[in-house]
């Protein structure tokens, strides 16, 4: 099974979805250790880019996840909208202009997009930000992918790691960003960046892994 | 607390009506995205220096684009990192083929932003190099936090590698002379008041009235510690250690020492911080080469100062005596 390029839509406005229905659980983490609008920055983002995607438009999976990604960048602005956008603005490159992506490829695209908000962001496995939930997600995938694993399966497996990646957080202690000048490096508070990817992983899983047949008539 | 304001929201978008009206010989406004350029830009041949940030901190960085300094300056909200996308939008106005050199403050959003510009214009085969400021000695540069903040040393780099640029530099060049300016230089802070960012309407921090903040940023971030105030001589000489210890600057240094004023201290008052400055540095065998006094990165109307000091050699000199013709700064 592949990737189709509605599938990509419907997984950004399933994302749109989930943080709007979690923004103020988001803002509260965020409020924790820095300045409580991760949520609401996130949720302006995303309604941002839903805004600008239409049924084949951008004409490839390439370009619309490089449009959601510089729409994110936009949008969002601060120290969130850089990471989040490069993301997406990452995985464009590698998966290209195309209308449909495999499993491998797609995880090609995520580790590329983890790569690069590490360098964007210097940050490392461990710091307490979003690549706590996004490398774990990667390192499932990869170690799935290929064989007899289908596109549902190595999604599955992405979800859960990220799911269980941004709980971890709770324990880490910040080493980059806002929440290293917090005295406790946030120890005892789950990471929003994390968190936010956590959904990410999820809205696809959602869309693709299960099959659900998310409504397009929302706003 | 009362403000010379229309609207809290409008705040950046009427400052810059403001500049447009005043400065039309020397600047163009652009809006959405917003971007303050150097009247007659792009100029053929000439590496474009490009900076920009929250704003607030003014006349940081709009009061100096011109001549012999900046090609474009992007404010963002107050205290807000502008986007990627007006970075790269304002970069793209001034750039010519001798590339686009961005002077990034070290604040986690400013870098992000800056950085993602950077890339954009790589991808649109525009040459692009980054150079970072983190010249305050505040905050321990440790693999705990995101690293020291650019301050004081933020105008010396835009004056020495805008004068480098005008002379027709490479953007390499240019890029290293300005790494080698941050690396010579090193600043602290210190604040006997707090400010209010319109669009929030109360003090980012409450700091009693025998209290001073020491270290502190330019944003009101909090500082190494707060002490009792004390005469400007003592409060200084605490600077000035912290700041000539860290390089460390050794006797028989050459320094440009820059006392800055933080928005809300007078300029008879960093007069007497400069003089003091100045005996510290003498008390030390320094050498002040050149001085600058007055507020030129503010934290919009905090009381307070940071002082910088600068190692530097003829070269740098040369560029710092060049001409500038900018709002905020012109000789």
């Amino acid at each position: 099974m592949l990737l189709s390029h509605s599938d990509t839509i419907r997984w950004i406005q399933r994302y749109r979805d989930l943080i709007a229905d979690n923004v103020d659980e988001l803002n509260k983490l965020d409020a924790a250790i820095g300045d409580g609008d991760f949520g609401a920055s996130m949720q302006r983002g995303l309604n941002a880019v839903v805004a600008v995607l239409g049924p084949g438009e951008p004409d490839s999976i390439g370009k619309l996840l490089h449009t959601v990604g510089t729409t994110l960048v936009s949008a969002m602005g601060g120290t969130s909208g850089p990471l989040v956008g490069t993301v997406f603005t990452k995985m464009a490159r590698v998966v290209g202009d195309v209308d449909a992506v495999e499993a491998s490829a797609l995880v090609v695209a995520f580790r590329a997009a983890a790569d690069g908000v590490g360098v964007l962001g210097g940050a490392e496995r461990g710091d307490k930000t979003m690549l706590d939930s996004l490398l774990p997600a990667v390192e499932a995938m990869e170690a799935v992918v290929g064989g007899d694993h289908t596109l549902q399966t190595v999604l599955h497996s992405a979800a859960e790691a990220a799911r269980t990646g941004a709980e971890r957080t709770i324990e880490l202690h910040a080493r980059k960003g806002r929440a290293s000048y917090v005295g406790s490096g946030g120890v005892g508070c789950i990471d929003p960046g994390a968190t936010g990817m956590r959904y990410m992983f999820a809205a696809l899983h959602d869309v693709v892994g299960e099959g659900i047949h998310y409504s397009e008539g929302t706003q | 607390m009362k403000k010379l304001i229309n609207d809290p929201a409008e705040v950046v978008a009427d400052a810059l009506t403001g500049m447009a009206a005043v400065h039309p010989d020397m600047l163009t406004i652009h809006r959405n995205p917003d971007f303050i350029r150097r009247r007659n830009s792009p100029v053929a041949g000439k590496v474009a220096l490009v900076s920009g940030g929250g704003s607030g901190h003014e006349p940081m960085h709009g009061g100096f684009v011109g001549i012999g300094m900046l090609d474009a300056a992007c404010p963002g909200a107050v205290f807000t990192s502008p986007s990627a996308n007006q970075i790269q939008a304002a970069a793209a106005a001034v750039a010519t083929e001798a590339g686009v050199l961005f002077i990034v403050k070290n604040y986690t959003g400013d870098r992000l932003n800056f950085t993602m510009a950077a890339e954009w214009l790589a991808d649109d085969g525009i040459p692009c190099e980054v150079v970072l400021v983190d010249d305050d000695v505040a905050v321990e540069n440790s693999t705990h936090t995101a690293g020291r903040r650019g301050t004081g040393a933020t105008v010396l780099v835009e004056k020495i590698a805008g004068a480098a640029a005008e002379q027709g530099r490479s953007l390499l060049a240019v890029a290293q002379l300005a790494r080698r300016v941050n690396a010579g230089a090193r600043s602290m802070g210190l604040a006997l008041t707090s400010s209010t960012v319109p669009h929030v309407g109360s003090p980012n921090f409450v700091i009693g009235d025998a209290e001073v903040e020491l270290g502190v940023g330019i944003h009101g971030e909090p500082g190494r510690r707060r002490i009792p105030h004390a005469p400007v001589k003592e409060l200084v000489a605490l600077l000035s250690e912290a700041v000539i210890g860290d390089l460390p600057f050794v006797a028989g240094d050459r320094v440009i020492a820059f006392t800055n004023g933080l928005g809300g201290t007078p300029l008879i008052e960093l007069y007497i911080a400069a003089g003091e400055l100045a005996a510290c540095c003498a008390a030390h065998g320094l050498t002040v080469a050149r001085s600058l006094a007055g507020s030129y990165i503010t934290a919009l109307e905090m009381a307070g100062c940071t002082i910088t000091l600068l190692r530097v050699d003829d070269e740098m000199l040369e560029l710092w005596d060049a001409p500038v013709t900018t709002a905020a700064l012109r000789w």
